[in-house]
């Protein structure tokens, strides 16, 4: 199983994203930003960090790069997508996700040890949690709350695609505590929260997030 | 300009400072953004119009921000030292 991570100017998380796609038991391939190829991986993530410098917005200009020219009707069609953080804002600004992530509530950054809820286990991400399962991970960010209108959060609580809920805190304002979401197919996710801090003994708060890059592995891909 | 259903902390930290300044009579504070858009010749309708586009697909986020006004300036330099002669 082939992982593409996309490197983005100003990404950080790449190699982080590689390591966790290592450790989890797939091969990991580094995807270029500006390379429109998606060298026949079977699963992309768009990792943490800070495209383009996110002047305009997080994610704005991101979300125009040659290789999401290939990966959004890629995603449309079925490949496993997961965007962590500023993966997850280049995914709404693509409107490959609803939504969309602004300036956290109190205006500051913020780095914490996170309790989430998995509130959907069927997604190609998700699918080695159980459904309710809590876990830890690291939270890094400066515009993470997530937003949407009343009529949009309805329908994606209506249809289970709230792939993850903030628990004891809130910490960034996002609308009903939603730190995580799927298109209706499950195949693309979103998701504040950084799982490839959490896969290695020593490192971060737990191995609770080893269960998104395991979970892709079992996916039979044809995109 | 953001959305009105859409939080806007910016907006709501301006609004705590000018209170702080003795402003407090402005109860509300909405914080967007402007774009000076440069061409080479003539605004025309159809300059304005990319210029809309452009508004549209990547100055603003549609889910939660609001493109407010598209208007030509056609002498820019006269407007800025109009607006630095405020």
């Amino acid at each position: 199983m082939r992982v593409g991570v996309v490197t983005f100017p100003g990404s950080l998380d790449d190699h982080d994203a590689q390591r966790a796609v290592r450790l989890a038991g797939g091969e990991p391939v580094a995807l270029w930003h500006a390379d429109a190829d998606l060298h026949g991986v079977d699963a992309v993530v768009l990792p943490g960090g800070f495209s383009y410098g996110d002047y305009l917005r997080c994610g704005a200009i991101a979300r125009f790069a040659p290789v999401m020219d290939l990966l959004v009707p890629a995603a449309e069609g079925g490949l496993p997508v997961l965007g962590i953080c500023n993966g997850f804002q280049v995914l709404c600004e693509s409107h490959l996700l609803p939504g969309a992530l602004v300036r956290n509530d109190h205006q500051q950054f913020v780095c914490r040890d996170q309790r989430l809820r998995i509130e959907r286990a069927d997604t190609a991400w998700t699918r080695d949690y159980g459904q309710g399962q809590e876990i830890v991970v690291a939270l890094k960010n400066g515009e993470g709350g997530y937003v949407a209108d009343e009529a949009t959060l309805d329908e994606l609580e209506g249809e289970g695609r709230v792939v993850a809920r903030y628990l004891e805190v809130n910490p960034n304002g996002s609308f009903r505590d939603i730190a995580g979401v799927s298109n209706a197919r499950g195949n693309v996710v979103g998701l504040m929260p950084h799982p490839e801090h959490a896969v290695e003994p020593g490192f971060g708060p737990s191995l609770d997030g080893l269960g998104f890059f395991t979970s892709v592995l079992h996916q039979v891909v044809n995109a | 300009m953001p959305k009105q259903e859409i939080l806007d902390p910016q907006g709501q930290a301006v609004a705590g400072a000018l209170a702080r300044l003795g402003l407090g009579r402005f109860t509300d504070v909405r914080q967007g953004k402007r774009f000076t858009l440069t061409v080479e010749e003539e605004v025309t309708e159809e300059v304005l119009a990319a210029a809309r586009e452009a508004a549209e697909t990547l100055l603003s986020n549609p889910v939660i921000e609001d493109v407010v006004s598209v208007r030509a300036q056609q002498d820019v330099d006269s407007v800025r030292a109009a607006e630095d002669a405020r």
